[in-house]
């Protein structure tokens, strides 16, 4: 086993961003698109954890960590805009 | 033993993150969408977690894989509870068989006062 799994894995968390893409672009409202770009952020840190779990490399962790920090922040900067907004 | 336990955690992860983007195209409302989006993908990254630290159980990623959940965890739970409320507030369509059972005027759509009769 091995390589095979984690590509059906990183298979099946490419076809769920392409999902989300498709959320992000038909979305009829804007918190719509928030959440299809929050769940985009969470599958980016996924298909890290996969490819550290395949290649072996710590690093990859470090670089899931900042990512998740950062669409933590960009989410709720977007939805603090938007209680403003209205 | 080991390598096929890690495997499967792999697979179930990387299935329930693929519902989480099904669910998130699929459903027919914002509040629904942003349920499936948060808990699916949580539970995904969980089972990728797990079985990372079993193909790997050293130090450097158990660690990063302790903290990447526990950060996920949490910020997962407040990004959904804030978008969320974003979205209440910014007055956003309903699903058409969402009711509130509360007494007195419907308070999820303000604008009409016989949507609580589904």
């Amino acid at each position: 086993m091995g390589s095979s799994v984690h590509d059906i894995a990183l298979a099946m968390l490419a076809l769920g961003a392409i999902l989300a893409f498709g959320r992000l672009v038909r979305g009829p409202t804007l918190p719509d698109r928030v959440i299809a770009i929050d769940l985009i952020g969470v599958l980016i840190v996924c298909t890290l954890v996969v490819v550290a779990s395949d290649a072996g490399g710590a690093l990859f962790l470090d670089v899931a960590i900042f990512i998740a920090l950062i669409s933590f922040v960009g989410t709720v900067a977007y939805a603090h805009y938007l209680e403003r907004e209205r | 033993m080991l390598e096929l336990i890690s495997g499967s955690l792999t697979l179930a992860g990387a299935l329930l993150a693929l519902l989480a983007g099904v669910g998130v195209l699929r459903m027919p409302d914002v509040l629904t969408r942003m349920q499936a989006s948060t808990k699916a993908s949580t539970l995904g990254l969980g089972c990728l977690l797990v079985g990372l630290v079993l193909r790997h159980p050293d130090l450097p990623f158990v660690t990063r894989a302790l903290s990447i959940g526990a950060f996920m965890m949490l910020t997962t739970a407040v990004s959904a509870h804030v978008i969320a409320r974003a979205a209440t507030l910014s007055g956003a369509p309903l699903w058409k068989g969402t009711t509130d059972e509360r007494p007195g005027p419907c308070r999820l759509r303000p604008r009409t006062t016989t949507c609580c009769t589904w």
